[in-house]
């Protein structure tokens, strides 16, 4: 299995460390004077988001995460699996609900995530930033309210809630933001 | 081209004080007639410090290297000279790079023969004192006090441990007991000692130490002896005659009464350059021509290497190292 040594440490270097892949955020070097040198560093868990803080000695190396990042279309739920294709080769790979995550509350079908593969199998899912959805329930707006900013609640067809301006109705397809979970227009 | 930041980094006023703290050091030494010497930056050996990687470089063929200290050759001067020299100059430490660090940094080194360890302190503190007298703003005084603690005290103190008669469990034992993480790599080998004294120390005796104030951190375990001359304590003890100077937390000067003796540093060398090859190093090209020098004979002396760019960090204030450097590595 490959190794990094301290000295090749650098934010978003992929690590095991209790045996799961982790990304150094964080690298700094203590060195007492003359003497040896350690490397204090912060990284997340790529499994869990997790982050663990941890000190090596200077001189040690850890093991290398094989963890690669493809693109990937989503294709459907089967409930305990969520299955996604590279549209190259065709391959198709299941992703149980902890490697999905929070994405699944943005895609409904063919949308082109990009997923992190560690040792081959699905790590994690990102959802495109922007992602068009119908809306399937909201309240219809009071008519003549045009108070600046304000919202109400819209389920999408995901059935996310997402918060929206007054003049949004049932059938609409918004665009919204993955990182933040926001409306963005009608699309 | 006109969106390249060719500027310094640095903080201009900053840089005014570095050459006023220059020609201070430089009127100190002359009023003692302590003669300013300059020494190859580039040499054909490297250092054998476990800890210390010297950087490389080519003259035709020939593989040759940057200092990390111009320690070897001033010593060789002073082995035919044997009159106190001062130095101000450039070293270089491969992958040493952050807020206190940059791989090129300037020290000041002097040798003072005749002077043991105590008389060498003294000077030491007695520069940093008119340094301090001409800035001493913010939590810089400009009448500093000097604390003095031995490292067994330090560790009797704030470890509690005897750290001339440690051993790796007892340490173990310690770092259970503050509480404090254990790195990774620090297993129960027998030959890692040093390095659980070096983690001891950043841990659980350096933040002890006064903030905004100095400390002379002295008397080293005889196993961190490097290039220091082997002596015995008041309870008999062997020490290594070395010291160091720290602000707060900040470690600025290393010194020595320095090991005249040609055959046990050459010994010390092949040591060093076992434990380099223990943690997966090259071994160091050891300077014969030093080793030649002291076998001549080397005068009784102390010597001491100061970080110039971090001691102008603590006279003006600054937290980065790249603020009192006109051109810092990303820069350069």
């Amino acid at each position: 299995m490959a190794t990094y040594s301290t000295n090749q440490f650098k934010n978003g270097l992929k690590i095991i460390l209790d045996n799961d892949p982790c990304s150094i955020t964080e690298n700094n070097v203590v060195k007492p004077g003359k003497g040896q040198a350690f490397n204090k560093i912060k990284a997340r868990n790529l499994r869990t988001g997790r982050v663990l803080e941890r000190t090596f000695k200077s001189t040690e190396s850890v093991d290398a995460a094989d963890v690669d990042e493809m693109n990937v279309e989503y294709l459907y739920s089967d409930g305990e699996y969520w299955h996604f294709m590279e549209p190259s080769s065709f391959e198709q790979y299941a992703a149980d609900a902890i490697a999905v995550g929070e994405a699944v509350k943005w895609i409904k079908g063919q949308e082109a995530c990009v997923m992190m593969l560690w040792d081959g199998a699905p790590l994690s899912i990102t959802p495109p930033n922007f992602v068009e959805l119908t809306v399937a329930q909201t309240d219809p707006g009071l008519k003549g309210d045009t108070a600046q900013g304000a919202t109400k609640p819209a389920t999408l067809e995901t059935g996310t809630e997402v918060k929206v301006p007054l003049f949004i109705n049932e059938g609409d397809i918004l665009k919204i933001d993955t990182r933040t979970g926001e409306y963005v227009s009608r699309a | 081209m006109s969106d390249i930041n060719w500027r310094t980094q640095a903080d201009s006023k900053v840089l005014l004080e570095r050459a006023l703290m220059l020609k201070n050091i430089r009127a100190f030494f002359d009023e003692k007639n302590v003669f300013e010497v300059e020494t190859p930056l580039l040499s054909h050996s490297s250092t054998t410090d476990p800890h210390l990687d010297s950087l490389q470089s080519k003259f035709r063929n020939d593989l040759c290297f940057l200092n990390t200290s111009p320690e070897y050759a001033m010593k060789r001067l002073l082995a035919s000279w044997r009159k106190p020299i001062f130095q101000i100059c450039k070293a270089f430490r491969d992958d040493e790079l952050g807020v206190n660090h940059n791989p090129e940094f300037t020290l000041l080194e002097w040798y003072r023969p005749g002077y043991d360890m105590e008389q060498l302190m003294a000077e030491l503190a007695d520069l940093v004192s008119i340094l301090c007298s001409a800035w001493g703003r913010g939590g810089v005084s400009k009448k500093p006090d000097f604390e003095m603690i031995s490292y067994q005290q330090a560790f009797e103190d704030y470890v509690g441990i005897n750290p001339h008669r440690a051993t790796i469990p007892e340490c173990h034992q310690a770092a259970l007991v503050h509480n404090i993480e254990i790195p990774q790599g620090m297993g129960a080998g027998d030959d890692n000692l040093n390095d659980w004294m070096d983690w001891l120390l950043t841990q659980l005796v350096l933040p002890q130490f006064q903030e905004n104030s100095f400390t002379f951190l002295y008397d080293y375990p005889a196993a961190q002896c490097s290039l220091a001359k082997i002596a015995t304590n008041d309870q008999q003890f062997l020490v290594a005659k070395r010291f160091e100077l720290f602000f707060g937390e900040i470690e600025l000067a290393n010194g020595f009464h320095e090991l005249t003796d040609a055959e046990e540093q050459l010994q010390r060398f092949k040591i060093e350059n076992q434990v380099r090859r223990r943690d997966g190093k090259k071994r160091g090209v050891i300077d014969t021509r030093f080793i030649a020098a002291l076998d001549y004979g080397l005068p009784e002396c102390s010597g001491v290497a100061m970080g110039l760019d971090r001691l102008l960090m603590v006279l003006t204030e600054t937290k980065h190292i790249e603020r009192v450097i006109s051109f810092s590595w990303q820069n350069a």
